[in-house]
């Protein structure tokens, strides 16, 4: 048995597949390719598959990440050509490596999260630049969600005006089970509607 | 003009604001891009309903992999926007668009309609609107597409002959390369619409109504139904392919779960039973079977293709197909351990059904379902679907037994000659099932009765008969809802007043046309979904344009009388159905066609074709030469 990581962009119309779409459009890729999944054990047998957080409609990521498990050794050059042709429009691999069966599930390995939320027009750069000095000068930023009341301030790492061709706001948020930060919630607190940006995962960071 | 590109920035504006966006977007795997500038004549396929139905839809797969394998075609799809996005596309001036190209559907040269069913004709107007094409083909000039339609509900092409240029009858494998062939000659010599639909008229199975007059009797009834020239048939032959190629190999795979996901094989088409009541039973004649090899090899390849993980056989009565201990076995033999679902719906109420599903189930099986359609020796007589008390009792019990604690058995109330008694024998009988079920496997047996309301369709034994008056409908339904509720027990029936309006369609004229755009400017689409059915716009399109609904639906129609879809010829003769229908009234039964021919008119009117694919694939008699 081997444990394979992915490492894949979630681009174009994929971006409006939500998670538990896109654990299905991952299981179908598996078959196409024709890989030797290994199934979890029981009654109803589930093709071993874990996806690390999940990421919002609307969003488009570079850096998705995904476990899955198969019954033989196979080389990873072999499963990289034998996905390559099965892929669903929408992904590209990146990166594909075996690790340790024994790692630790994918779910609890990523502590924080990289966003770009791009500009689709021309923006204040300076005004928004204000804004999040303002921001980030809070000692507590008290917001509801789904009706829990959390201090938002407290789940932003980094944040700040990226210039250039890619004009946009940069977070580093934290992401953990129960203190997941959300770039839509930033956005909405520095007064950014969410339509006049495209989010970007940009990058997972994983605990040491 | 909008561009593409503009249709994909415009949308995703708003696209987060809608119900799971996904269907709006195309990116499935399968999906196929063609080079628009290169590529002369451009199609566009639209499933009127949600993309959700319209994916796993057989007929729209079949049709996209043969438009597309034509170097001198592509073909794009489209289906219907639910309310919350049409509303947006309308607010923000989006037309409606195909999901591969994001293309306008005013671009392309041939929009083709699917119409498996007469409740979506609202939303193919609803379609031709948002694609800002003018509704009625009269209004249609050399800058629009052709609109063209086919599907089951083309089989009475009249209530909406005012909006379709074109109705294929039939199947479409082979017509619809004709129909391209015809479409490029008359796109390169730069011919008129008006050519162009003379010469679609000349290919067998097509017919353009604008080249059809009727006129009408006093009593409201069709006097006579004339051809506007020597040069056009009087009578439109269906198509049918005599002997079915290998079944596609290429499904869509979308990006976001849709009511099927599987690979859809079918196995047979059409259906020697015989049922009266039974639409496709007839219009689906000659029953033409698919060798074992073909189905095996076609899973094979499609399991590749897709990555689906279940595999559905289709047929109208899958226990008849000749070779099925043969399918399952090879099936069983080669696809074990590859966790599939292999469903095969269909069977025959006979213990053999059991064995054929113990050795398909998987590890997720859910129900076992089962159509005796009625529960009293008189009505199955009178709609030609004899089974015993005994055997239907021994079947639901080996079932339990077998391990299914849910058994679901569709019934059908309203059918001609039905009393009271007869619905009481269907609440008999359910109680009766789960009483025995409880006996073998105790409380977990339950049972789901499915009650659906017949409506007479064109074509079938039933034609002539009357829609069941919606009072009785009511009192029967209200009988079953009443002895049906006991633990263990569930039952689901539909709407009395969607099945008037589906009656109403089924055997309209063409007068129904201007009752149809008065309903969808009323508001009416997607009648086919209880939450949006809104009988009251129907009702108030009939008052406004001055047409009685009861004609078509609870009126017993004349032996002798005139149909709407006379002109349409499904092989099967007026004079066999008659006949079916006066056995029925006499309680006579009729035996499986494939034992004994009761020429129903299929081989005289195709005489030809059976001559030349003589075998037995093709279930009926051979012809001498």
């Amino acid at each position: 048995m081997i444990r394979v990581r992915l490492t894949y962009k979630k681009e174009a119309s994929l971006k409006y597949t939500g998670h538990l779409d896109l654990h299905k459009v991952w299981e179908r890729t598996f078959r196409r390719a024709q890989l030797p999944l290994a199934y979890s054990q029981g009654f109803h047998p589930q093709p071993r598959i874990q996806q690390a957080c999940p990421l919002p409609l609307g969003f488009i990521s570079q850096c998705e990440v995904i476990d899955f498990w198969l019954k033989e050794d196979l080389l990873i050059d072999e499963v990289r050509a034998a996905l390559i042709p099965a892929l669903q429009p929408g992904i590209e691999v990146s990166k594909a490596e075996i690790i340790p069966l024994s790692d630790p599930a994918l779910q609890t390995a990523v502590i924080a999260s990289d966003y770009l939320a791009q500009f689709n027009s021309e923006v204040n750069e300076q005004m928004v630049s204000n804004k999040i000095d303002d921001l980030l000068a809070e000692s507590s930023i008290l917001r509801e969600r789904r009706g829990k009341s959390y201090d938002l301030r407290q789940l932003i790492q980094q944040c700040h005006l990226s210039k250039g061709p890619h004009t946009g706001v940069v977070m580093r948020l934290t992401t953990l089970p129960g203190a997941t930060g959300r770039p839509e919630e930033v956005l909405d607190a520095l007064g950014i509607d969410l339509y006049s940006v495209q989010v970007i995962r940009t990058a997972l960071m994983f605990s040491a | 003009m909008i561009t593409p590109l503009e249709v994909r920035q415009k949308i995703d504006k708003f696209l987060l604001s809608v119900q799971k966006p996904g269907r709006y977007v195309g990116g499935e795997y399968g999906q196929v891009n063609k080079d628009w500038n290169t590529i002369p004549t451009h199609f566009a396929l639209v499933f009127p309903d949600l993309y959700d139905i319209g994916v796993p839809n057989l007929g729209v797969t079949i049709l996209y992999d043969l438009i597309n394998s034509r170097k001198d075609a592509l073909c794009e799809r489209s289906y219907l926007p639910w309310v919350d996005m049409e509303s947006q596309m309308r607010d923000n001036h989006v037309p409606l668009y195909s999901l591969e190209s994001f293309r306008p559907l005013s671009d392309f040269d041939i929009i083709g309609f699917t119409l498996p069913y007469e409740t979506l004709y609202t939303n193919v107007l609803n379609a031709l609107d948002l694609a800002s094409i003018p509704l009625h083909s009269k209004d249609r000039g050399e800058s629009h597409p052709l609109i063209i339609a086919g599907g089951h509900a083309a089989y009475n092409p009249e209530p909406m002959s005012d909006f379709i240029d074109a109705f294929v009858i039939g199947e479409g494998e082979e017509v619809i390369h004709e129909i391209l062939d015809v479409f490029l000659h008359c796109k390169t010599e730069k011919l008129s619409r008006y050519e162009l639909l003379t010469s679609l008229q000349q290919i067998q199975g097509v017919y353009v109504p604008s080249f059809y007059d009727v006129s009408y009797n006093p009593d409201f009834s069709i006097q006579s139904f004339v051809p506007q020239s020597d040069n056009f048939p009087k009578r439109i032959n269906k198509r049918f392919i005599p002997k079915l190629p290998d079944p596609p190999s290429k499904f869509l795979v979308p990006s976001v779960d849709v009511v099927h996901n599987r690979i859809a094989i079918e196995i047979m088409r059409g259906c020697t039973r015989g049922c009266r009541f039974c639409h496709a039973g007839i219009v689906n004649r000659p029953v033409r079977e698919r060798s074992v090899d073909q189905i095996v090899n076609s899973i094979e390849k499609a399991l590749i293709q897709t990555g689906y993980e279940e595999i559905a056989l289709l047929s109208l009565s899958s226990s008849d197909y000749t070779h099925l201990p043969e399918l399952v076995d090879t099936i069983i033999q080669k696809f074990a351990g590859r966790n599939l679902t292999i469903t095969l719906p269909s069977l025959r109420i006979e213990s053999f059904s059991i064995n054929v599903m113990e050795k398909l189930r998987g590890s997720r099986q859910g129900g076992f379902t089962l159509a005796p359609e009625a529960a009293s020796d008189t009505m199955r007589k009178r709609i030609n679907k004899p089974i015993s008390q005994e055997m239907l009792l021994e079947t639901t019990n080996a079932i339990y037994k077998a391990g299914w604690t849910s058994i679901k058995l569709y019934f059908m109330i309203g059918q001609p000659g039905e009393t009271i008694e007869d619905v009481q024998a269907i609440a008999d009988l359910c109680k009766i099932v789960l009483l025995e079920g409880r006996k073998v496997i105790g409380k977990k047996a339950n049972l789901h009765a499915g009650i659906s309301t017949f409506v007479p369709k064109p074509h079938t034994p039933f034609q002539w008969a009357a829609l069941d008056a919606l009072p009785s409908v009511l009192e029967k339904q209200n009988l079953l809802k009443d002895q049906l509720r006991k633990p263990g027990l569930r039952m689901t029936w539909s709407n009395p007043r969607e099945t008037i309006l589906e009656s109403a369609l089924s055997r309209g004229d063409r007068r129904l046309g201007a009752v149809i755009e008065e309903a969808w400017k009323r508001g009416a689409k997607f009648d086919a979904w209880q939450d949006q059915f809104n009988f009251n716009s129907w009702m108030d399109a009939f008052d406004t344009i001055g047409i009685s609904y009861e004609f078509y639906t609870s009126r017993q129609h004349q032996p002798d009388e005139v149909f709407p879809w006379d002109h349409i010829n499904p092989g099967v003769n007026r004079k066999f159905l008659q006949a079916e229908y006066q056995k029925s009234i006499n309680g006579e039964l009729t035996d499986d066609c494939r034992d004994n021919c009761y020429s129903c008119g299929i081989l005289p009117s195709f005489i030809n074709i059976r001559r030349k694919n003589p075998g037995d694939f093709w279930l009926c008699p051979e012809v001498k030469k």
